[in-house]
């Protein structure tokens, strides 16, 4: 059998298992599985997949802002310095007894030497003896409402009665971190507009060649006397479907990949790495709107296919007369 | 055969001319009717203008001078949304038969029921009719790519057909077919001009059209010449 008979017959396989396939349904007027119309669902499931990532991230990062202003906002640390001929101890306790007369606060916990020495373990290695050096005593400090608690007085008593202490209200590393999670999501919202604009532009492209490589059909459309409204909702189902289904695929895997991260990834990072990813990203694990969002981009992207190729089609019939 | 010259006429062209851009004329100072229930060979050398004259026909061009007037409608004055209507009272068969290669043979007959949003169940029954009086009720399932060319010029013409169109434009319609079948297809032209359709058949083709005694209107240099 020569290579052109083995073509013939594939051709002719593929016409039939075509014919049993048309008596099932009816076949749509645009042409489907196109090399062009491939490809655009490759594109599709590339961009969703993207701003699927962008919006997870987006959430993460929100969630993980949003977690630490609430841990900092509820805690504030008194550090007591030692000074010469003052027992650092003692003023601990009495800075300890000040915080627990403040209104507001829930828990006053003052961290012992041993405590100290674990907070130093990263910088300062383990089994070391700091009762020799100048460590300073920290007193942690739980609020109830910190909006009740008067920290300016607090600070002010403390600074006024305790020797060597001051109060830390981590407002302004708070600030900052909530200005970087801030300036996360901003820019999160940039790669995600940015994604939304180049899926149109990929759409307005491929729409125009889709009715360029289908002349035939529009023409053949318009002499049976169809209205550009019906030929443009042809397009638009056409795209629709494919857009669909690109975005879909794209979301399925982001999802995917966010149930690995959390599963899989973060947990094989151990000891303390663990611990500084957990305090940044809590347990890196994307919420319910992370996952709703995804499935709300393919939706939103199957629309913006749909309109954008409506409206490409207008216009090429516009530009055709 | 009828005339078809009295008054009401389907289609009027008078003093008509076509230049494309800012080129010569190609089609001047053309003035006929399209009578009902009447029946025409267009004809003329290659050239001379068919193509042009069968575009203004289904409405696809405007005149660049003259009054055409289509279904007592002029056809300068219309707006590009009431153009669909008056095609669909217009078959039209076309040399490259047009079908759609991704339908079936079915599908491609029915098209103009589905342009008018019509359900597959109204107008079944009708296509099948029609595809086996062409002689294609054996492949109403097949696709485009694997009908002969006979097969393929009768599918183009039943898809013209289905809606029973007032006027019907044939465009070298026995071009790909042997004798037999055109002169089988001609029949059928006949049949379907008795029961009131008015038909206009572009041919090349001087045996096929002694055959028939009906009125030619020859293109000449985009001059139009009647014998009636």
């Amino acid at each position: 059998m020569t290579e052109a008979d083995l073509a013939h017959k594939l051709q002719l396989a593929s016409f039939r298992r075509q014919t049993r396939q048309a008596t099932s349904r009816p076949n749509q007027l645009v042409p489907e599985n196109t090399v062009a119309g491939n490809a655009l669902t490759v594109v599709i499931v590339i961009m969703s997949f993207l701003a699927c990532l962008t919006l997870g991230a987006v959430t993460l990062v929100r969630d993980a802002s949003r977690d630490w202003q609430l841990d900092i906002q509820r805690e504030v640390t008194i550090q007591v310095r030692p000074v010469d001929g003052v027992d650092v101890e003692t003023e601990s306790a009495k800075a300890a007894a000040m915080a627990r007369q403040t209104p507001g606060v829930a828990g006053v916990e003052v961290l012992d030497a041993k405590e100290n020495a674990k907070l130093l373990e990263p910088w300062l290695g383990s089994n070391l003896d700091l009762s020799d050096l100048p460590i300073p005593r920290l007193v942690v400090v739980r609020l109830t409402d910190p909006n009740a608690a008067n920290l300016g007085d607090l600070a002010a008593r403390l600074k006024a009665q305790v020797k060597g202490a001051s109060l830390d209200d981590h407002r302004g590393w708070a600030a900052r971190l909530q200005s970087m999670a801030n300036a996360t999501v901003l820019a999160g919202l940039a790669i995600l507009s940015l994604v939304f604009v180049a899926t149109v532009l990929s759409v307005v492209f491929a729409t125009r060649g889709a009715m360029a490589s289908n002349s035939v059909v529009v023409s053949v459309l318009h002499i049976c006397g169809a209205e550009d409204g019906f030929i443009a909702r042809e397009f638009q189902r056409h795209f629709l479907l494919l857009g669909l289904r690109g975005g879909l695929i794209g979301a399925a895997a982001a999802g995917l990949l966010f149930a690995l991260l959390g599963f899989l990834v973060i947990p094989s990072i151990s000891g303390t790495d663990s611990d500084q990813v957990s305090a940044l990203f809590g347990h890196f694990a994307v919420g319910p709107i992370g996952y709703f969002g995804a499935l709300g981009i393919a939706f939103l992207i199957a629309v913006m296919t749909a309109l954008t190729s409506r409206l490409t089609v207008y216009q090429h019939l516009a530009d055709g007369d | 055969m009828t005339a078809g010259r009295e008054a009401g006429n389907l289609i009027r062209f008078e003093n008509v001319g076509l230049r494309y851009g800012v080129g010569p004329e190609v089609l001047r100072d053309l003035s006929f009717d399209i009578g009902p229930k009447s029946f025409q060979f267009l004809t003329g050398p290659s050239g001379a203008g068919k193509t042009s004259l069968i575009r203004l026909f289904f409405l696809a061009l405007k005149p660049t001078r003259g009054l055409i007037s289509v279904f007592g409608r002029e056809v300068s004055g219309l707006a590009k949304s009431e153009l669909p209507a008056l095609r669909r009272r217009i078959g039209v068969v076309f040399q490259d038969f047009r079908l759609l290669d991704h339908l079936t043979t079915f599908e491609n007959v029915a098209l103009p029921f589905r342009v008018l949003g019509r359900e597959e169940a109204a107008y079944r029954a009708d296509v099948i009719d029609l595809l086996r009086w062409v002689g294609l009720g054996d492949r109403m399932h097949a696709f485009p790519p694997i009908l002969s060319g006979g097969e393929k010029q009768r599918a183009a013409i039943a898809r013209a057909l289905i809606t029973r169109p007032e006027v019907l434009l044939a465009d070298e319609p026995t071009g790909n077919v042997d004798p037999p079948l055109a002169r089988r297809l001609m029949r059928l032209f006949v049949e379907l001009n008795k029961l009131g359709t008015s038909v206009i058949i572009a041919t090349h083709d001087i045996n096929l059209m002694n055959q028939f005694d009906a009125r030619r209107l020859v293109l000449e240099e985009g001059r139009l010449t009647i014998y009636d």
